[in-house]
């Protein structure tokens, strides 16, 4: 269909327009209603389940195997208590934390770099080096997990949250560099230059100069990081095995294993609202970034 | 960068690079060729030697029922979940987008679409594997389930064993499949129709376009970028489905019942590490990352078709 000739026939049209609005005002009101109706009702079909595991979460026992459907009656802090002690989300709670702050401390650290290379130092081979870190995204993980235990077995990083950190590091590359490559090349030259006249080195360009700059880029990829590796777990399912070590998604599912026969849903549904709670912060203080950050990962 | 000195240029650019590229190799590039070996070997994982075997283990895969009952899943996840999700995304993006049209001035997006977007979002930033853990209390079997308790309230009959039933199982975990991800895809449409240009919506609207025509005729044509991208990705995603089995799946996610929830890549996860067959593992993870290409490689050859047609 040609749109050019259909917008000549709409300026030649255009007197009409008033009594035609008219009419679709009527239904496009009818219709507003209609489309509000649908919207709310996903809505509710997406908020109701997290209600209920945040409901569910305050109730007792006896109260959740009486209705699943009621109100607690008062809010049993309690579980939340026992999930953190004796359930160990605690434990997980913490250790995620920590491997997640390493991590995406050392994904913006690594990346930045290898982004401001390939970004602003061409050099014989640097687009290969490009595309090698690019070709991270294509491939299916499930490739990789066989070998990777064993090369994180042999190097003594199983069970180990510093071994975490580097390989989630190293599975955030690809991504990282391929989007602050892209944020490093929009970067004007004229302040490194400057930096650069007055007697700054590489390093001190990188590291005082270019880095801030690049600070809205940084942003934007350490929160779709820290989401990304907060919710991590197939690498610690292949590579923590001790329970010990587990990280937060993969000590609730296993607990939620556990909890199938000890019926404990109450600690169970506690530790579940825990884990959301530092997501769901993250999202509300930056809705905007995370949606913009992870829509574009889509389109990588 | 032609005023920064050359002076110590090349060290820097070494250091630099040679950093996170060592991580990198070691860690990504390294298991992914190593894989593609170990698949052609027999290795129980605890000898350092692997015994070569050439294609065996592909072989097996061949006559491997389970292999075939999981790919079969795969395949039905991927018809499935791209349509629903698409179809229910494209739905509500452009209700969001054109569905307060108000006559006077064209078209309008609703009202609230902004807190519309945020709740429809939220579920795709959680990790998969607490959303798993979370329907299959849903899901579960008895009246304490939410929905088995809705069943009971409004009676609609007894318990249903969603998961425990093989003929149910791998749609209830297809559902949620598909309730993670319309959010994100309402708001990568969003975006896309918000570029659309709105002279091009209010010359339809003038030329007497309803709705329905000014969706099929000019949204959907001028999407179709960003539809292609998002079937990559869904069937990427239908092509994994690990975080939901392993976690709902019956038998404690080893893709029960009777393997009617078992996908590939749950199957690979259990030969390996419960089974200790890593090289017939990596060989069904040759044969995903196989799957991965051809889906993209068909995406992109049915759109060029498409386009040359329209």
């Amino acid at each position: 269909m040609s749109l050019d000739t259909k917008i000549g026939a709409d300026v030649r049209e255009a007197g009409r327009a008033p009594d035609r609005s008219r009419r679709s005002a009527r239904i496009g009101g009818l219709s507003n209603v209609c489309s509000h109706g649908f919207l709310i009702l996903w809505g509710v079909l997406v908020a109701f389940p997290l209600l209920w595991m945040v409901l569910t979460s305050f109730k007792s026992d006896q109260e959740i195997f009486a209705s699943p459907w009621r109100l607690p009656s008062t809010l049993h802090f309690d579980n939340f208590v026992r999930a953190w002690t004796t359930a160990e989300i605690g434990r997980y709670f913490v250790d995620t934390t920590v491997v997640v702050i390493g991590g995406v401390g050392l994904t913006l650290l690594l990346s930045s770099m290898a982004a401001y290379i390939l970004a602003r130092y061409p050099f014989p081979g640097s687009r290969l080096i490009y595309y090698l870190f690019i070709a991270g995204m294509t491939f299916p993980v499930f490739l990789a997990i066989i070998p990777l235990f064993f090369v994180a077995k042999n190097l003594g990083m199983t069970n180990s949250l510093p071994g975490l950190v580097i390989i989630y590091s190293a599975y955030s590359l690809p991504f990282s560099v391929f989007f602050l490559t892209a944020f490093f090349r929009t970067l004007p030259d004229s302040l490194a230059e400057a930096a650069s006249i007055d007697g700054c080195g590489h390093w001190g360009i990188f590291f005082r100069v270019m880095l801030p700059l690049a600070k809205p880029g940084l942003v934007s990829i350490g929160i779709f990081n820290v989401l990304g590796q907060w919710n991590q777990y197939l690498l610690p399912l292949v590579l923590e095995d001790d329970p010990k070590k587990y990280m937060l998604a993969q000590g609730l599912a296993s607990l939620a294993v556990r909890q199938g026969y000890k019926s404990d849903w109450s600690a169970l549904f506690a530790g579940l609202t825990i884990s959301m709670i530092p997501v769901l912060i993250v999202y509300v203080v930056f809705q905007r970034q995370v949606r913009a950050g992870m829509t574009t990962g889509a389109l990588k | 960068m032609a005023a920064i000195a050359r002076r110590g240029r090349t060290s820097f650019t070494i250091l630099m690079l040679g950093i996170p590229l060592s991580p990198y190799v070691i860690f990504v590039l390294s298991p992914y060729a190593q894989s593609f070996y170990i698949s052609l070997t027999k290795w129980s994982g605890f000898t350092a030697t692997k015994t070569w075997v050439g294609f065996a283990n592909y072989n097996k895969l061949l006559h491997d029922s389970v292999f075939w009952t999981s790919l079969r899943h795969n395949a039905l996840a991927l018809v499935l979940v791209p349509v629903a999700t698409i179809a229910l995304a494209l739905f509500f993006a452009s209700m969001l987008n054109v569905g307060g049209r108000r006559g006077r001035a064209g078209i309008h997006g609703v009202r609230g679409s902004a807190v519309y977007k945020v709740i429809y979002f939220f579920p795709s930033i959680l990790s998969i594997a607490v959303i798993g853990v979370l329907w299959s209390f849903v899901y579960d079997s008895t009246d304490n389930g939410l929905l088995n308790g809705a069943l009971r309230a409004f009676g609609l009959g007894g318990p249903v064993d969603w998961l425990g039933n093989p003929g149910s199982a791998f749609y209830a975990i297809l559902v949620v499949m598909v309730w993670v991800s319309v959010g994100f895809y309402v708001v990568l449409f969003t975006a896309a129709m918000g570029a659309i240009p709105h002279e091009l919506y209010e010359a339809a609207l003038i030329d007497g376009a309803n709705r329905w025509d000014t969706f099929w005729r000019l949204t959907l044509p001028l999407l179709w970028d960003s539809i292609q991208v998002a079937v990559i990705f869904i069937g990427i995603q239908a092509l994994d489905l690990f975080g939901l089995v392993s976690t709902m799946s019956a038998a404690g996610g080893a893709g029960g019942p009777d393997n009617s929830t078992q996908v590939v890549s749950n199957y690979l996860y259990q030969s390996a590490f419960k089974y200790g067959q890593f090289g017939y593992a990596s060989a069904m993870g040759v044969a995903l990352f196989i799957l991965t290409l051809l889906l993209a490689a068909v995406t992109f050859r049915l759109s060029r078709r498409e386009r040359v047609e329209g």
